[in-house]
């Protein structure tokens, strides 16, 4: 090789190194500036429900709890919708439509976080307050929708996540949808096929690479902070209903970790920060190696999905 | 009969696939319904130009969170447009390499790293030493999530310059940095330009990264190792304070927030689709 070459190689190549170092980074400093806590309480740190800083307690299984509870709740009422979408761009609606659609649902992708949860706040939960109001006292018994109507809770917080993760899992869904071949569809209309029966083989087809585009939706909102924080409520409990208020491990962060003066309660908090990374790394991983594969099978529109996941992401 | 019934599951797919496509909409329509009326009517040129008023007086604005904002986007940006650009240099030049493929997966991980993450781990590295928050931290912070936006975008973007150029470069002699660098890379250009617009876009309206790094300021400062009010975080402050006043500046803030990631977008839609047109039509 010549010694230009070398330079531009090493150079560029130095420099993209960067970017391994800095997720390398993270993790690392993530685990040093949470040792004292990880020491300290071991798994108990993840067994125990009481969060009372001023008395010492740190137990962060309500943030876990309230983390995966209103992900699971926003991906329950997301990914049908997404896949709805995704299922009218790409094979129903009439072409002048596609594009003023996508560009629609690229929008709903494009409100920053803060501006969800304003809305959350001001318009959102009251609404929600009403319709816990106006839940019948006969569904008020079951444990699901137990509580005093506050508005703030698991039911915002999911609604709201689920609003922010639609245009994500929609717009890879979409490209995912289009990289099956269009003999696929063409085979199963010859055979007789109605219009849902094609769609049906087309899913089907496509199985693996719909699974990773709702799954990279539920990584979403799982690492989701600033919409959740402002209308889940905030209350660091385990409960199984939709009304009451409750916590997650991105919303603790936000609200407490620049108040965290003692080395215990930061490390503590950090702990977190690393529980959570962890956890968004292993879905992500899985979900995009789901998407990949997908796109492997055809090569020109894999870079297409794998576009559509830089550009929703 | 059986037709029949297969006909109508058909169609009833049809119309709950238009459903959906209703109710992903309803929320963004109300969304803008009300960032636009609420907005609209406490924005005044005063929100441009005054600072924060203490509670109970009425009026004041956000000068300090605007420039804040600024200051704040530009550090991030300083460094993570080189980075970014010259990564996805390497990613689409050396595309089979392992070290490529190393660096796609960790700007895709990086992509999926919560934003609040990111900022704990800033808070580690430049504000912990420093005990100081500061806009340097901030910029930092956002500088991070730029990356791999800006690497993606450079890689795609070159990848679609026709090969035939940069060998036309190569047999005029041309080595291979400099026919990446003035034959390539400016033949790609305005995309990357889009995408980074793009990437600014989003990064302006991020906020969790910024609580505990650049913090918040009630006064105006243009120097970055100070802690740095910014639209974002004053937006947040606001909306959770009991205040009716303030809640009126944080529905301008988040109205002046769209407006900024709409335009980007809108600008970057133009510009791909004029692209588009001469790609075509050459």
């Amino acid at each position: 090789m010549r010694r230009d070459e070398l330079i531009f190689r090493g150079g560029t190549g130095a420099i993209a190194l960067l970017l391994i170092i800095v997720v390398v980074a993270i993790g690392v400093e993530l685990a040093r500036q949470s040792m004292l806590s990880i020491e300290h309480f071991g798994w108990r740190f993840w067994q125990t429900d009481v969060w009372n800083p001023v008395a010492g307690e740190f137990g962060a299984r309500p943030f876990i709890w309230g983390t995966l509870y209103s992900s699971v709740l926003a991906l329950l009422i997301a990914a049908p919708i997404s896949l709805g979408i995704a299922i009218y761009i790409s094979e129903l609606c009439p072409a002048w439509l596609q594009r003023p659609l996508v560009f629609l649902t690229e929008l709903l992708a494009a409100i920053p976080s803060i501006v969800y949860g304003l809305w959350g706040i001001f318009i959102l939960v009251p609404f929600v307050r009403q319709l816990q109001i106006a839940t019948p006292d006969w569904m008020r018994s079951i444990p699901l929708f137990s509580g005093p109507p506050l508005g703030v809770g698991m039911l915002s917080a999911g609604l709201i996540l689920a609003i922010m993760v639609i245009p994500f899992s929609s717009s890879i869904a979409r490209e995912v949808l289009r990289s099956v071949p269009q003999a696929q569809r063409e085979g199963a209309y010859a055979l007789g096929a109605t219009r849902w029966e094609a769609i049906r083989m087309a899913l089907f087809y496509a199985r693996t690479g719909i699974v990773g585009a709702v799954m990279l939706g539920f990584g979403r909102a799982l690492g989701e902070t600033m919409a959740v924080t402002m209308v889940i409520g905030n209350n660091p409990q385990i409960s199984l209903s939709l009304f009451a208020p409750q916590y997650t491990m991105a919303a603790v962060l936000a609200n407490e970790f620049a108040e965290a003066a003692e080395d215990l309660y930061l490390h503590a908090l950090v702990e977190i920060g690393l529980v959570l990374f962890v956890i968004t790394l292993i879905v992500n991983v899985i979900s995009r190696a789901f998407i990949w594969s997908m796109g492997r099978q055809r090569r020109p529109r894999a870079s297409r999905a794998a576009a559509a996941v830089r550009v929703g992401a | 009969m059986r037709n029949q019934i297969r006909r109508f599951v058909s169609h009833a797919v049809v119309v709950l696939c238009g459903l959906s496509v209703l109710l992903a909409l309803i929320p963004l329509a109300l969304i803008l319904f009300y960032v636009i009326s609420q907005g609209v009517s406490s924005l005044s040129w005063a929100f441009f130009s005054e600072m924060p008023r203490p509670v109970g007086e009425a009026g004041g604005g956000m000068a300090n969170s605007i420039a804040g904002t600024l200051i704040v986007v530009a550090v991030g940006a300083l460094f993570a447009i080189p980075v970014g650009v010259v990564s996805g240099i390497y990613a689409a030049e050396y595309a089979g390499t392992r070290l490529a493929g190393s660096v796609r997966f960790a700007a895709d991980t990086l992509n999926g790293v919560p934003s609040i993450v990111i900022g704990v781990f800033v808070y580690g590295i430049a504000v912990l030493p420093f005990r100081r928050f500061s806009a340097l931290a901030g910029g930092l912070a956002l500088g991070i999530m730029m990356i791999p936006l800006i690497m993606r975008t450079t890689e795609e973007l070159l990848r679609l310059v026709p090969t035939t150029l940069k060998e036309g470069a190569l047999a005029l002699g041309a080595t291979r940095g400099r026919a990446v660098f003035t034959v390539v890379l400016p033949a790609a250009l305005p995309g990357i330009m889009t995408g980074i617009l793009l990437a600014l876009a989003r990064i302006a309206g991020e906020t969790a990264p910024l609580l505990f790094t650049s913090f918040n300021n009630r006064f105006f400062t243009t120097d970055v190792r100070q802690p740095v009010s910014t639209l974002t975080v004053q937006v947040f402050t606001y909306a959770i304070s009991p205040y009716q006043d303030w809640h009126r500046q944080a529905w301008a803030g988040a109205l002046v927030l769209v407006l900024i990631v709409f335009s980007c977008s809108l600008v970057a839609r133009l510009a791909t689709a004029r692209m588009e047109r001469l790609r075509r039509g050459a």
